[in-house]
């Protein structure tokens, strides 16, 4: 059996989660800090790609990517090479499906921030880089991991967009879910049933891990405050 | 090391407006829930910025609307007492206070942690502390910075009732120590009177100049001022003659121990200089009993004054009640130099 397919959609989810990791989070503290309707309407433009139909993403990175985009033919005339029906062209697609779910994620466990700690680290000469790091960001790492581990996920099995942009190439741009498809189409079931099984069991190991760490979360908090009282 | 506040925040429909002076002291900020005492010292602190104002500590100019200056929280060496402390729930006790040290203070870490009493519990975290121990904590991480200015935002109401007198004891320790300004910010009149020097009013935004903390319960100014330093009792009055006036509420004509102001325009009284007595004369109510609720260890007795308009509550011991009870006819007497006259 070819193992390609869930090589390379590992590698495209890999990438992607590394970008979006960054991205989510960048666009999450930066945009919290914006005025009341910028956000609002940043907040609405940003989290569309979470209810667009995948195709309609596909479309549009079609005509920024593609050898006629600005991207793409930039790319072409660089390197002589062109940025779609390439393994690499999933990356754009993934981190763009997925965006939402880490910017969500995020942003809500930066509101759920207790903002007093910012200023106590503030008053206490610190940095606000060092707060970030060293306050902020461990704080709120329940919620930065649930995030990378979903966008994880739905990178490792979005289809519309990565078939749009990288099409179906066995062993170059095949990935779990386009082939799926394709053996479908050819009628071969045994080989489409071993995905099928490969995809679910993917799946399932990374919602029971979504699923532990919300519950690691939630017991914490009730720990902490079973401290508390203890202490007090 | 005099820090000297004067600024003007409008927030919605709420406009602060404080202004006081404090010098080798501790002033208190004392006000109601919601007054804008909390930020006043966000203010202060750099954490929020006024719309205008100055505020100079220790010669330095922290903030100037007019030229235009405003030094970040890290640069104003002022140390803040968060109500909850603001602990970071991700680091030990010792690396809290570490937090706060800037790299010449390194090594008065260790020194504050005795200094705290928090020796064994270096390596515990917050989440683990007790209310006091955190506080404790809170305290050592600012002061182990060696701030200009100390603020304190309501230092007890996080704690149990039970453990608020030790931990009073240890402030009041590491406030006569500290060698900068203290502003503390604070609801209840007592841990005010016990603790500062002076105290600031607000009253919905608005400082109303300060007080040495004796004065203010003994020779308040204003009503508010009054109000605030515990006072039940009010009436507006209208001014009779040069040592008597008319009390509206009461229904009654009361001689006073000094001469009256034009710009006097309530009177207060204690609820503990009102006696009772069945004998009208001078300075007395005529009363009707509206109302007795037996509580716990006493009496409540609600008096309503013949044609006045508002009830006077008086507390007394269940045997004194006893004794009067039958009687037919109650006054309140209020003695002369317990009136306070108050300005608006």
């Amino acid at each position: 059996m070819d193992w390609f397919p869930l090589l390379n959609s590992l590698r495209i989810a890999f990438l992607s989660t590394i970008f979006i990791f960054f991205l989510g989070i960048l666009a999450a503290y930066y945009i919290a800090k914006l005025p009341r309707v910028m956000k609002g309407v940043l907040d609405v433009v940003l989290t569309l790609p979470l209810v667009l139909p995948p195709t309609v993403i596909g479309f549009f990175l079609l005509k920024f990517i593609g050898p006629m985009g600005p991207l793409g033919s930039f790319w072409l005339m660089l390197t002589g090479n062109k940025l779609v029906m390439v393994w690499y062209a999933g990356v754009f697609a993934t981190v763009v499906v997925t965006f939402p779910l880490m910017y969500r994620t995020v942003r809500g466990s930066f509101e759920a921030f207790d903002q007093t700690l910012w200023y106590a680290g503030q008053t206490l000469g610190r940095s606000n880089t060092w707060i970030f790091w060293r306050v902020m960001m461990p704080n709120c790492k329940d919620g930065l991991l649930a995030g990378t581990v979903l966008s994880f996920a739905r990178a490792l099995g979005e289809y519309g967009a990565t078939s749009m942009v990288c099409g179906y190439t066995a062993g170059r741009t095949a990935t779990i879910s386009t082939t799926v498809y394709q053996l479908y189409r050819e009628g071969n079931d045994e080989l489409c049933y071993i995905w099928v099984a490969i995809n679910i069991a993917i799946s399932f190991v990374v919602m029971v891990a979504v699923n532990l760490l919300e519950k690691r979360r939630a017991s914490g908090q009730k720990k902490d405050a079973r401290r508390r009282q203890h202490a007090t | 090391m005099p820090l000297e506040v004067s600024l003007k925040k409008k927030t919605g429909d709420f406009l602060l407006d404080v202004e006081f002076v404090a010098e080798k002291e501790i002033v208190a900020l004392l006000g109601a829930s919601g007054c804008g005492k909390s930020m006043t010292l966000k203010c202060i602190a750099g954490i929020e910025t006024p719309d205008e104002g100055r505020i100079v500590l220790d010669g330095e100019v922290l903030f100037d609307s007019k030229e235009r200056k405003n030094l970040s929280p890290q640069k104003r060496r002022v140390g803040y007492l968060f109500q909850q402390y603001a602990l970071f729930p991700n680091m030990t006790v010792e690396q809290n206070i570490a937090a706060g040290a800037g790299k010449k203070q390194r090594g008065r870490v260790r020194e504050m942690i005795r200094k705290m009493h928090l020796e064994g519990l270096e390596d515990h975290r917050p989440s683990e502390l007790s209310g006091g121990q955190q506080q404790r904590t809170a305290l050592a991480r600012i002061l182990v910075n060696e701030p200009k200015l100390l603020l304190l935002d309501e230092p007890f109401s996080a704690l149990d009732s039970y453990l608020k007198w030790q931990v009073e004891f240890g402030i009041a320790d590491i406030l006569k120590e500290f060698s900068g300004e203290t502003v503390f910010v604070s609801h209840s009149r007592d841990e005010v009177y016990r603790l500062c020097d002076s105290v600031c009013i607000l009253t919905q935004g608005k400082s109303e100049g300060k007080y040495r903390v004796k004065e203010l319960f003994d020779n308040p100014q204003t009503k508010s001022a009054c109000m605030i330093s515990g006072c039940k009792y009010f009436s507006n009055v209208k001014k009779t003659g040069e040592y008597s006036v008319y009390a509206q509420e009461w229904n009654v004509e009361l001689t006073l121990s000094k001469p009256v102001e034009d710009t006097v325009s309530s009177i207060g009284v204690r609820a503990h200089f009102i006696e009772l007595t069945d004998v009208p004369g001078e300075n007395t109510i005529l009363c009707r009993v509206m109302r007795v609720v037996e509580d716990v260890f006493s009496i409540v007795v609600m008096f309503l004054p013949e044609g006045g308009r508002e009830q006077i509550r008086v507390e007394m011991q269940k045997e004194t009640w006893n004794n009067w009870k039958d009687k037919t006819l109650w006054c309140l007497k209020i003695p002369q130099e317990s009136i306070m006259l108050l300005k608006e």
